[in-house]
């Protein structure tokens, strides 16, 4: 069992990084809804209230850390310029999609738009993470706050989700492979 | 768990620079992307990093104004308590207009494309 290095990246940037954050919004928003509703919130410690903030503040690194890795690991391939001549185009994945009608628009509009809007993700999440760490045990009396603050975790999701969609969209249509091969597991082949 | 705190809220300064920061931060991204869409002269200048391309321009120039403009409102509003509706609406107006200025559809009708 093997694995490009390219491919190993781009599993890293999508489905671990990527993945995980778009998993992790559910227990954000259950818990911020729990600490600042204004009626029947709970009461947590001053304990579990930095954990709450330490949850969202590892959400915004998890953000950084994929559009990082994704804007300057994968993009890179994922765009590289093919040599003049060259038919086959499944290592060049940009060219590769836009030499067919068929799947020009993954990339005209898919990857058009997910490569800007996923940054929306970590500019919010870093300042909901501040606003938490900052104002978390008073959200329930700063209504304009929680609202903001709902509204950046809002468009997180809606950066992360329109992202990861298109992301993995693109990469059914044309992976981005290439690279040393890593091997994963030996094992012999079994014909049943 | 019932460890009511009754200390007094602080200040709402600081969230307004950081949710206004947020907001420049966005409709910079949306501008420079598509200045550099519609504009090959400004897609060259936007290309720093050139296996990125124009995206390492767009990126770093919101960004920039991101952590600028936090810096600069959090200094000035700094224990100051800001109609913070107020601040909101300018910032959801913002990043809405940032939103649509990423979506290429939206990018093309305004070029004429």
């Amino acid at each position: 069992m093997e694995i490009t290095l390219r491919d190993a990246v781009t599993v890293v940037h999508g489905m671990f990084f990527g993945a995980l954050l778009l998993l992790a919004f559910t227990g954000a928003g259950m818990g911020l809804y729990a600490v600042s509703a204004p009626v029947g919130r709970w009461n947590v410690t001053p304990a579990q209230q930095r954990w709450l903030s330490l949850y969202i503040a590892l959400m915004a690194l998890l953000a950084w850390l994929t559009v990082l890795l994704g804007a300057y690991a994968v993009y890179p391939w994922y765009r590289a310029h093919p040599p003049a001549g060259l038919t086959d185009l499944s290592g060049y994945p940009q060219r590769l999609l836009m030499s067919s009608p068929g799947t020009a628009q993954w990339h005209d509009l898919g990857m058009e738009w997910k490569e800007h809007i996923a940054w929306f993700a970590p500019l919010s999440l870093t300042a909901a993470a501040y606003l938490v760490a900052r104002y978390g045990a008073h959200l329930h009396v700063l209504r304009p706050v929680r609202r903001a603050l709902i509204r950046l975790l809002a468009l997180a999701f809606l950066s992360a989700g329109v992202a990861g969609f298109f992301g993995a969209m693109l990469n059914k249509y044309a992976p981005v492979r290439g690279g040393p091969h890593i091997v994963l597991m030996h094992g012999d082949s079994h014909d049943e | 768990m019932t460890n009511e705190r009754n200390e007094a809220a602080p200040a709402n300064g600081a969230a307004a620079a950081t949710i206004l920061a947020v907001a420049i931060g966005g409709f910079v991204l949306g501008v420079c992307a598509l200045a550099g869409d519609a504009s090959p002269a400004i897609a060259h200048l936007l290309n720093v990093w050139n296996p990125t391309g124009p995206l390492s321009g767009v990126t770093a120039l919101a960004i920039i104004a991101w952590l600028l403009s936090w810096f600069v409102l959090a200094r000035a509003w700094s224990g100051r308590n800001l109609q913070l509706r107020r601040i909101n609406l300018l910032a959801l107006a913002l990043i809405s207009v940032g939103l649509l200025l990423t979506f290429p559809p939206f990018m093309d009708l305004l070029q004429g494309k």
